[in-house]
């Protein structure tokens, strides 16, 4: 089920959430809405979960060409999961999968055998088998955050909506938790977004990703076409470390090769003021020997630092990649913060 | 071998404890209890088993359960009311609940005789319709309501403002209806807190006296409650009396408040 979504505003009081956002969600894609807090991301999420409603008369929520925009949460068929899980606690994992089953209108409820079913079928599907007479206070983080995504998976909803799902999550189980939500949605193919602010999860994990920035979509295209031809300056730095050269250009700390300073090629010689080696990683920072007073960052093998013979104090030269026309991002404007009321 | 802990002093603070709760508590309860045991099992058994002490122990129990009982209900609703929605004079309101807990209970209970007799501001109107509220035991446990329901509020409020909202927008998003994630999500939540909160207010209940003999008017098999009769059997000089039926409420009024707090660990699922 693709996702469309129209010339939103959301506004609460006279702060500005989004201001004339569009997106499209391919059906079937991983979206990633990637950006600092504030920026809206998590409101979009909402709103198109319906647990948030946009101004009214801005624009338009479509699902699969049918317009949601004023239909409640409930009736979209939308599994949403939550930073914090909200797991019903009193209530035990089999019980919060089938939560969503055994609250619909007797009617249409499936047998009691069925809904059974169905929660061990989830539970197989998220690798907790064994689990479903457990309470949510006697598991683990990421198996908590695994039974929030059964529960909103078992009402077959259309769209996928995570919230920051990961955010919580200890850095191991975080890793592991993405590579298997990745499989996981490779094999049931359901329509995704998630939010997130971590740019390494983003770039990783999704199909797609959507770069926001203070209330509006800054950026959106595959991981590696943002990272590497990033438009604006803000996508630039929000994506990883880069440097900042004199002559407007952004260069990223990988793309410069390190070299001694007398060497051929060289654009720029500089002191080593900083040396950081991180395993099998060396992270320069070199003060150019020309008047600028802006250090470069240089991130170069530890096996060439190590050939080089280089310690802090030492002068290298630096050489920067060809010009590339991404390397001059639009420069993103200092007053396009709709909730900047300065003039 | 004492575990090492942050904060030490356990034997000093168990210590300054215990002296407390004698004073305070067991020694009392003790002399209570030796001055009952001066008559035998037979006066015993003859005291507690009259017509009268019956009559007024199942007047104080009933009228205290369910007075608890609607406590709960609109201590419910009280607290629902100043959780979840933000009106003018809410601060206010919030205030006002704790009035019960600081106003001499004997004014409580002339202010409730005079606006509930049958020609007070509320009386005159319900004795229309035939209801009868001062000296009745429905007074009693009108006087019992009033005293019990602060309990109710102060309980369950917290535990309600710690609620996430989370949960009803997951319920919400799940397809339950608002009715039904009240019922299925946010309730369930607060019986722990209930419980404690009725339990709170029964026992003041059963102990309860300057509010109740005022409207109840202390007529003897109808509405004389237990508190009520110790105090008659003392201006009779029956002390011993008094302390057989005083340690017989202290009794059942014990057992009751186990059993209640057996049930509520038994329910009390919300351990982290």
């Amino acid at each position: 089920m693709s996702v469309s979504i129209q010339s939103i505003h959301k506004t609460f009081g006279n702060y500005t959430a989004l201001d004339d956002v569009s997106l499209e969600v391919p059906n079937g894609s991983l979206t990633a809405l990637l950006g600092p807090s504030g920026s809206g991301k998590t409101t979009l999420l909402r709103i198109v979960a319906g647990l948030e409603y946009a101004d009214p008369g801005s624009g338009r929520v479509l699902f699969h060409g049918e317009d949601v925009t004023e239909v409640p949460a409930g009736k979209r068929g939308v599994g949403f999961v939550f930073q914090h899980y909200a797991l019903f606690k009193h209530m035990t994992v089999a019980d919060n999968i089938a939560f969503g089953l055994t609250v619909l209108p007797a009617a249409s409820r499936p047998q009691k055998k069925e809904i059974d079913d169905r929660v061990k079928e989830l539970l197989r599907l998220v690798k907790l088998e064994g689990l479903d007479k457990r309470r949510p206070h006697e598991l683990s983080g990421g198996q908590r955050q695994r039974v929030a995504l059964a529960r909103a998976l078992a009402i077959r909803p259309k769209v996928l909506l995570l919230d920051e799902p990961f955010g919580a999550l200890d850095a191991q189980v975080r890793k592991d938790l993405r590579r298997w939500l990745r499989q996981f949605h490779d094999e049931i193919g359901l329509t995704t977004l998630f939010v997130t602010h971590d740019q390494e999860e983003a770039l990783e994990l999704a199909d797609s990703v959507v770069v926001m920035r203070n209330a509006r979509i800054e950026q959106t295209g595959p991981p590696q076409g943002i990272y590497d031809e990033p438009r604006t300056s803000f996508v630039y730095e929000f994506l990883g470390e880069v440097n900042k050269l004199d002559d407007g250009r952004y260069v990223r700390p990988h793309e410069i090769e390190l070299l001694f300073a007398a060497e051929e090629g060289v654009h720029l010689a500089g002191r080593v003021s900083h040396l950081f080696v991180a395993g099998p990683v060396a992270r320069l920072s070199v003060m150019p020997e020309t008047g600028s007073r802006r250090e470069i960052e240089v991130w170069a093998t530890r096996d060439q630092v190590d050939e080089m013979a280089l310690s802090v104090g030492d002068i290298v030269g630096l050489r920067f990649p060809e010009l590339k026309a991404s390397q001059r991002p639009r420069k993103t404007p200092e007053k396009d913060d709709p909730n900047d009321h300065s003039i | 071998m004492a575990k090492q802990r942050v904060i030490p002093g356990f034997g000093l603070s168990l210590g300054i404890t215990i002296t407390w709760l004698s004073l305070i508590i067991l020694i009392p309860l003790a002399a209570l209890f030796i001055k009952a045991a001066g008559l035998g099992p037979d006066d015993w058994k003859k005291i507690l088993t009259s017509p009268q002490v019956l009559a007024a122990a199942k007047l104080t129990f009933g009228a205290s359960a369910a007075a608890a009982a609607v406590s709960v209900v609109i201590g419910l609703l009280t607290a629902w009311v100043l959780v979840r929605y933000d009106f003018p004079g809410r601060k206010i309101l919030d205030a006002m609940v704790d009035l019960p807990f600081a106003l001499p209970t004997a004014v409580a209970g002339i202010t409730l005789t005079s606006i509930y007799a049958p020609n007070g501001w509320i009386g005159q109107y319900l004795e229309a319709w035939g209801i009868k509220v001062a000296y009745t035991p429905t007074g009693v446990w009108v006087a019992l309501t009033f005293i019990g329901f602060p309990f109710v509020v102060r309980t369950v409020q917290p535990v309600m403002e710690d609620l996430a909202l989370e949960l009803e927008e997951a319920a919400a998003s799940l397809g339950a209806n608002r009715w039904t994630t009240f019922r299925r999500v946010i309730f369930p939540m607060l019986v722990p807190a209930l419980i404690t909160g009725f339990t709170l207010a029964f026992a003041r209940a059963i102990g309860e006296y300057g509010s109740v003999i005022f409207i109840s008017g202390n007529l003897p098999m109808k509405t004389e409650i237990l508190p009520r009769l110790i105090v008659s059997q003392l201006e009779q000089y029956k002390y011993e009396a008094a302390a057989v039926i005083a340690s017989g409420m202290l009794i059942v009024s014990f057992a009751l408040l186990f059993l209640i707090n057996l049930l509520q660990r038994r329910l009390n699922w919300q351990a982290r």
